[in-house]
């Protein structure tokens, strides 16, 4: 461990106080040894048929390469890795477009109930009414929240729900004989939109932003036409803008048949407050693991349920549940476009959303997205004056700031602000996105974050910015404290190192 | 107010610096037209307690597998979970982290991933596997995507033996892809789809114009198919061989990387994963080294810091949907990357020998159960090909009657095969498959279990 506060160059925030670990470790391959044990196999139940004469040809030869390790040399293990990691635990984590909201702890002691851990997707219905009950209640919730009443939880994250509603959007246009080519999307939009468009079988086309922030309406009605599949906008967009002609759009598109998608990833602004059904969206995605707080897991699993107009609702995937009298169960809609994953869903995440629903009720829900717009402008209100901030006007639940500026006059780049903020023991904002600004910082402070932790967060970028014009250097070369320093991204890629590989001579007698 | 720690006072003095009077301002650019006027139509806040016991209320109207003997599997295995697994799961750093974006705070997940990603390249016999993919269905149906951008054909064949759940999901996601999928017929008295020598497949891919051979081994009915067969077959003919593998049973079956396969994917839940009612899963995904810039999904890889040592850092990235948009090879973006560390621990907590005794466990004690289900005379064999930890057996009654009684007596007596199908839309795998049962065994199951459940399901 080093303390931040020796280097020369660390920064003397409080913040810091978040020290990790110095990394790196070997690898679990290097650890343990031959006969090492965490967990026994069981002990043989008298005589079983040999394994060769079941398997035959099909038998393994080589065991795979994997490590034999001690119960304590493996906790120590994951133990130092988890010191080398950054999580909302360890500090605010003002990630924009990722609404890195606390985790409630009881969400995490549901899911792990036995009643719903232990349940297995083939049970038959009657031993699962509660989960079936809970999943029933989750989708009426959802459908509420969003006005768009035909739900299915199946989505495995936002992008999954994205492909999802493309896929009945193409059934629906499919079953009024109409094919279908180009997708509008905005160019502020995440680049998950048009990637799905492509797998859809469509053609994305971007569609320009305003000097506003918002779509360019000009723009929109150009390109507005018969062969026009569908508009994705996410709203608030990702500027952090509620688009103001937003039933303008809508209307526009669907005069000339096209549905409309709403990317949904921004709802923690929106809560209780307006709804996309009611603004003329079809449909929608939520991120369960943004709006509803269930922890990102370093990566996933999230869940993207999609909610759709009743028009649409019969094209969902399924199973999606129902209810008959006071038994639930499980089924495909009528003109269902199929299955997208094999069972009903990440129970696991729908668990966690379901309790943070309840916990909080429509109340809880709506000053939710009320603090998080105030902590968003609250934020945005006092660093707007230090960096530029090309949209500066009333935001909802995020902002973003640019550091072109910066870039020009002093060399800095956004992201050298971004390690720097490492070293204050902030996760910095996202960088570089939206695509629309430039040297771009978006910045969703979320409404869990204490008053402290945001003018500790200001403070830490009034002191970056007053060494971007002191001695840039060490914003440059920042960070310093953290477990390794910058990465050398190109070798990386240029010499792709992807797994560890056993030696070899096949595996050493010590594992 | 749960989960807001601001202050009303902090609250008024926030409002004051942002030059608003109330909330309300904070929303002016909310058209009055689409504001919702009304509360939220949700049932009331609950307290923590109250909450608790609701959960734990819903929670006990359900009679989870765990609790039961539990013999069905059709892609969810009920193996047991090591404690040093969930141990780790629950870490705030890990559990509470997003997307490894920030390397230089984020090298726990990063290395995490790499000895996952090394792991499943052990297991499949595979030169590099992604990060994760969603589920083992999605993890198919983008191989399929895949193998038709390497080919740059817009056909596949798909054995009709695959899990009717991933065929549905290969024919939602190559319906919007336009991309044909063409099923190759099981052969009913074993219960295999690759039959070498056979006419049907060759003449299948004769037009060389098919992108990948998918098969799964073992198969839905628990078969082990012939990979190296399809493999040949699928080389033959300008395709990719996509395998849908067990984990579990990779500890004591072949890697299909020594049998020729291309692509390699899985549904990663058994390893240490909660069945949670079939998610979240853990889709793995493993090629070929050449294929590596068309694979989806994100990548760790080995690199150094500015000082010279060692980190990690996600990498190739510019196949994905962040930086390529319609371009990108996928537009996955979130992943189950808590899955795949808790199959990295679950690897490492039962290690090499245990992995191997584990699936050997499961492959005995499935052998000893059909025998001992065939001896009572209510079960008939229905396949003949050489099985691993699942069987079909033809039941002579009605399938969903005994699981229902079976559930009584505290068994899940395995998955009906025609209830699996139901709703996939696809083709059957069997012609006539309505009282077809398929059971599965894992490590878990005693002697004295098995022994009982014959004897309760032959007394019913
Ligand atoms: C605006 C937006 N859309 C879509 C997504 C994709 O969501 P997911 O990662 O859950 O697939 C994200 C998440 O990063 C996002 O910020």
């Amino acid at each position: 461990m080093s303390a931040p506060a020796e280097h020369p160059a660390a920064a003397n925030s409080d913040a810091a106080a978040h020290r990790p670990a110095r990394g790196p470790r070997e690898l679990i391959f290097e650890l343990g040894a031959e006969e090492s044990r965490c967990v026994e196999a069981p002990a043989p139940e008298g005589e079983w048929e040999p394994l060769e004469a079941l398997l035959g040809d099909a038998l393994r030869k080589t065991p795979p390469a994997l490590p034999n390790v001690s119960e304590l040399e493996i906790m120590r293990h994951y133990g130092h890795l988890a010191e080398m990691n950054f999580g909302v635990d360890s500090g605010m984590y003002p990630l924009g477009s990722c609404t890195m909201k606390y985790n409630p702890r009881i969400n995490e002691d549901a899911c792990r109930l036995d009643g719903f851990a232990g349940a297995h997707p083939h049970q038959p219905a009657a031993s699962v009414q509660g989960l079936l009950e809970l999943m029933w209640e989750l989708q009426e919730a959802l459908g509420e929240i969003s006005g768009l009443p035909g739900v299915t939880l199946q989505p495995a994250a936002g992008a999954h729900g994205e492909l999802t509603a493309l896929m009945c959007f193409r059934a629906y246009h499919l079953d009024q004989g109409d094919v279908r080519k180009r997708v509008l999307i905005p160019d502020s939009a995440h680049g998950t939109n048009p990637a799905t468009v492509s797998m859809c079988g469509y053609e994305a086309e971007t569609i320009p932003s305003g000097s506003d922030g918002g779509v360019d309406m000009e723009a929109l009605r150009a390109a507005l036409a018969q062969d026009v599949a569908a508009v994705m906008l996410t709203n608030p967009n990702t500027l952090g803008l509620f688009e103001a002609s937003i039933l303008d759009i809508t209307e526009a598109a669907q005069a000339v048949g096209a549905l409309v998608y709403c990317d949904g990833a921004n709802m923690n602004a929106v809560l209780g407050i307006s709804r996309p059904g009611d603004m003329g969206f079809d449909a929608l995605h939520f991120n369960l693991h943004k709006t509803f707080s269930t922890p990102h897991g370093g990566g996933g699993p999230g869940a993207g349920p999609v909610c759709v107009t009743e028009k649409l609702a019969s094209y969902l995937p399924g199973p999606v549940v129902v209810r008959d009298g006071d038994a639930y169960a499980g089924r495909m809609p009528e003109r269902s476009i199929g299955r997208v994953r094999t069972f009903w869903g990440n129970v696991g995440v729908l668990v966690r959303a379901y309790a943070y629903i309840r916990a909080l009720g429509a109340e809880g829900l709506r000053e939710v997205s009320e603090q998080a717009v105030l902590s968003a402008n609250y934020l945005r209100q006092r660093l707007s004056g230090l960096f530029d901030c090309p949209f500066c006007r009333m935001c909802m639940h995020e902002f973003v700031l640019s550091g072109a500026a910066m870039r020009k006059e002093h060399g800095v780049r956004t992201l050298d602000i971004a390690k720097r903020l490492l070293d204050h023991g902030f996760h910095p904002p996202t960088v570089y996105f939206p695509l629309i600004v430039e040297e771009s910082m978006m910045i969703e402070p979320t409404e869990t974050e204490p008053l402290s932790a945001l003018d500790a967060f200001v403070d830490a970028m009034i002191s970056i910015a007053e060494e971007i014009r002191t001695d840039p250097e060490i914003v440059k070369n920042a960070p310093y404290t953290t477990p390794v320093r910058r990465l050398d991204e190109a070798r990386a890629a240029r010499t792709p190192d992807l797994r560890w590989r056993p030696d070899p001579g096949g595996l050493s007698a010590d594992g | 107010m749960r989960y807001i720690p601001i202050t009303c006072e902090q609250r008024e003095a926030m409002l004051r610096a942002v030059g608003v009077s109330a909330i309300d301002e904070l929303f002016d650019a909310v058209p009055d037209a689409v504001r919702l006027k009304r509360p939220l139509a949700l049932p009331g806040p609950l307290t923590e307690i109250e909450l608790s016991r609701h959960l734990a209320s819903l929670a006990g109207h359900n009679a989870p597998a765990t609790g039961l003997v539990c013999l069905a599997g059709a892609g969810c295995y009920d193996h047991y979970i090591p404690s040093v697994v969930d141990h780790v799961a629950r870490r705030p750093e890990f559990f509470t982290a997003y997307t490894p974006y920030q390397p230089e705070v984020s090298q726990g997940t990063l290395q995490a991933i790499y000895e996952f990603q090394s792991m499943v390249c052990e297991l499949t016999g595979m030169d590099v596997a992604n990060a994760s993919m969603y589920d083992g269905a999605t993890a198919f149906a983008e191989a399929a995507l895949m193998a038709c951008r390497v080919t740059k054909r817009s056909k596949v064949l798909c054995a009709v033996s695959v899990h009717p759940a991933w065929r549905a999901t290969l024919a939602t996601y190559a319906a919007a892809a336009s991309v044909e999928v063409v099923t190759s017929p099981a052969e009913e008295t074993t219960g295999v789809s690759i039959v070498p020598g056979s006419s049907t497949l060759e003449s299948l891919l004769a037009g060389d114009d098919v992108a990948a051979v998918l098969v799964q081994s073992p198969n839905v009915l628990g078969c082990i198919e012939d990979v190296a067969a399809a493999a040949a077959a699928a080389h033959a003919h300008g395709a990719l061989a996509v395998v849908a593998a067990d984990p579990v049973l990779l500890g004591v079956l072949e890697a299909p990387g020594e049998l020729g396969a291309d692509i390699v994917v899985g549904e990663g839940q058994p390893l240490g994963n909660a069945m949670s009612f079939g998610g979240p899963g853990l889709g793995l995904f493993a090629c070929r080294e050449e294929f590596v810039r068309q694979m989806p999904g994100r990548l760790a890889g080995r690199t150094v810091d500015v000082d010279g040592a060692p980190a990690f850092v996600l990498t190739l990235s510019t196949r994905e949907q962040h930086i390529r948009r319609e371009k990108a090879t996928s537009n996955i973006c979130s992943n189950h990357g808590l899955n795949a560390l808790v199959a990295g621990v679950y690897l490492a907590a039962v290690g090499r020998s245990g992995l191997q005794s584990i699936a050997r466990d499961a492959v005995q004690k499935a052998c000893y159960l059909k025998g001992r289900l065939i001896e009572t005379g209510r079960f008939a064999p229905v396949t003949s090909a050489p099985y691993a930890r699942e069987f079909a057996l033809r039941y002579d009654g009605d399938v969903e009657r005994m699981r229902s009684e079976m559930l009584e007596r505290g068994y899940l007596a395995g998955v009906g095969l025609a209830e699996l199908c139901a709703g996939s839309g696809r083709p059957a795998v069997l012609s006539d498959q309505d009282s077809v049962v398929l059971f599965a065994v894992t490590e878990k199951r005693t002697r004295e279990e098995l022994d009982a459940f014959v004897r309760e399901v032959s007394s019913l």
